[in-house]
């Protein structure tokens, strides 16, 4: 879609020169949150600051909902301060989530109403002036591509539609900061890119944006900055070109067939920084891959894969390959 | 004189039982439930005013032609007071339960709700007084119901609105409780078979509470039911209830515990 069509109100606000710099828009220390024995957020620091999109990535069960809850005062934490848009939460989580907007991970849109009416009934718990909501509704569902389906059931909607309508109804408000909980799971490619294309549009605009996710590519694309988390822990942060460099080496061989096992026992070992022997695939991290390439011409029944380090490496690396479910 | 005064301890973030704040932010989530409600307004009308209809004939007509004088006055005239209290008691509960369940738990309704500026406690407001609305919009229908019948026509029968929106805030809020707990809507059935129908038999609804063993009689009379049987009955009749205190603070204790059992509950339900 291009700019003629999408709402005005969506336009960055003219920040002049003039103006200092914004404080952080989400600050956290030290939050904790425990269920019985289980510590699901582990003194936690964090910081958004305005105009970026930030990612919280962890496997399964790592904390990242509880996060996102705390955050937004919808569970009590523990231990810590949480700061969001200048006002402290829980205690003014009110005021907060008035200028935030929220897509949960189950859409939980309202079934017994229209796409339209969806929008409509949610703007009314921001307490928002009944023309205002009103001269919104229509150009949030212009840009997310649902005019067609205004007057459709939720039962409807296809997931990717769904979750288009759940992004425009997390905006009715405006909000500055928009959180979203996993947003391209269960979709397909086509849903996804179309969700990641209305996401960019919304850091263009200058909304700030934090989002979990356990999809790499997705964080890549999307975030400037991110953290990965475990068992409730930030185990490590920064932007994903900076993770990948900082923590993993540049190369990897994925290598795999009859002789892999004795390339990994023999050779692999001289050649790579680092290696990792799963199911039946070698995984060598190097950062001279022709040295290492070479190694496998004398192994003849194999086969490899040879590409850059990437955020998922990282992400393994950190957060080990036991399975979380 | 001492130069400096202690510091004192900052006082600790509120926890534990406090008083929801009385606001108007209910307003939006009760009316969503009105305008779903408005949706599927013909078949509830229907059912509001078909159930208490085919009960008073059935019953009233059928069963009270081979029944003498009950209470000194005739059984359809006996009946008609039960069986709107019956009905406000189960608007509110199936709203409640059933209803409630499904927004709050199915729909996941209540924590998009909780997304937006409002809390918990708004949501249960919302709920708590939107079930009693069915008991207002059911004892509206068997009001008009015993009019057009001609069952009576006295001027107190305008007050058994006021007392079946009091049964109905009650059993909103006694539901609530129930909702909190239940896993899934199987649940709800221990409640309408454990609770709500054994109620119904000792509260005075089908037949006088003279006609159970005395300590039963003793116990069910602060039962919510039996107390809102006691104040609608001579209203329907004409006549000014002979206690009003006593069965409107019965009611008022079971609406004010409930509520707040119901709000304990629900907070825990939602870690919150």
């Amino acid at each position: 879609m291009n700019d003629a069509t999408t709402p005005e109100r969506l336009a960055a606000d003219s920040t002049g020169p003039d103006v200092p710099p914004a404080p952080a828009v989400l600050r956290v220390r030290g939050l904790t949150k425990r269920f019985g024995d289980m510590t699901a957020v582990d003194r936690l620091d964090l910081d958004v600051r305005p105009g970026e999109c930030f990612g919280l990535l962890g496997p399964n069960g790592a904390g990242k909902s509880t996060t996102l809850k705390l955050v937004l005062g919808l569970a009590t934490p523990d231990a810590g301060r949480i700061e969001l848009l200048g006002h402290p939460v829980p205690a003014q989580a009110r005021q907060a989530r008035m200028r935030a907007g929220v897509v949960p991970q189950h859409d939980a849109l309202d079934p017994d109403f229209t796409a339209a009416e969806n929008l409509l009934v949610f703007g009314r718990y921001f307490g928002l002036p009944e023309r205002t909501l009103r001269s919104r509704v229509e150009p949030l569902l212009e840009w997310a591509a649902l005019s067609a389906k205004r007057n459709a059931k939720i039962s409807e909607l296809s997931g990717g539609m769904k979750r288009r309508l759940t992004l425009a109804r997390a905006l009715i408000n405006d909000p500055e900061v928009l959180f979203l909980d996993e947003p391209t799971t269960g979709l397909d490619p086509q849903a996804r890119h179309l969700i990641w294309e209305r996401l960019r549009q919304l850091i263009a605009r200058g909304k700030t944006i934090v989002l979990t996710t356990h999809f790499m590519d997705e964080a890549e694309r999307l975030c400037d900055r991110l953290m990965i988390v475990d068992h409730g822990r930030a185990v490590t942060q920064g932007a994903p070109g900076e993770l990948t460099a900082r923590e993993i080496e540049p190369h990897v061989l994925e290598v795999h067939g009859d002789d892999a096992r004795a390339w990994h026992d023999q050779a692999a070992l001289r050649v790579c920084e680092r290696l990792e022997w799963v199911g039946e695939t070698a995984f060598g991290y190097c950062r001279d891959p022709r040295a290492a390439i070479e190694t496998l011409a004398a192994y003849p029944r194999l086969r490899y894969l040879h590409r850059p380090a990437n955020l998922e490496d990282v992400f393994l690396k950190l957060t080990g390959r036991d399975l979380r479910d | 004189m001492s130069a400096t005064l202690p510091t004192l301890p900052s006082p600790a973030p509120l926890a534990g039982p406090t008083l929801p704040r009385p606001s108007l932010r209910f307003l939006p989530v009760y009316r969503r439930n009105l305008l779903v409600w408005r949706k599927l307004a013909l078949p509830s009308v229907m059912a509001n005013v078909a159930d208490p209809l085919i009960t008073l004939v059935a019953f009233g007509y059928g069963l009270g032609a081979l029944l003498p004088m009950v209470g000194g006055v005739r059984y359809i005239e006996f009946l008609a007071a039960g069986a709107l209290c019956m009905s406000a008691m189960m608007s509110a509960s199936f709203e409640a339960l059933y209803s409630a369940f499904s927004r709050m738990h199915v729909q996941r309704t209540w924590e998009s709700i909780m997304n937006a500026p409002l809390s918990l406690d708004d949501v249960l407001v919302a709920e708590w007084l939107w079930a009693a609305t069915k008991s207002l919009m059911a004892a509206v229908a068997i009001v008009l119901v015993v009019m057009a019948l001609g069952i009576s026509r006295a001027p107190t029968l305008v007050l058994v609105i006021p007392v079946a929106v009091l049964t109905g805030l009650c059993f909103s809020a006694l539901g609530l409780c129930f909702n909190a707990l239940a896993k899934g809507y199987d649940f709800f059935s221990y409640y309408f078979t454990l609770v709500l129908t054994p109620m119904v038999f000792v509260s005075g609804v089908y037949y006088p509470q003279d006609a159970l063993p005395a300590w039963l009689k003793a116990l069910a009379q602060w039962l919510p039911l039996s107390a809102a049987v006691e104040l609608a009955r001579p209203l329907v009749l004409g006549e000014w209830p002979a206690r009003v205190v006593v069965p409107v603070l019965v009611l008022l204790a079971y609406t004010g515990a409930g509520f707040m059992l119901a709000r304990t509950l629900t907070r825990r339900r939602f870690r919150a």
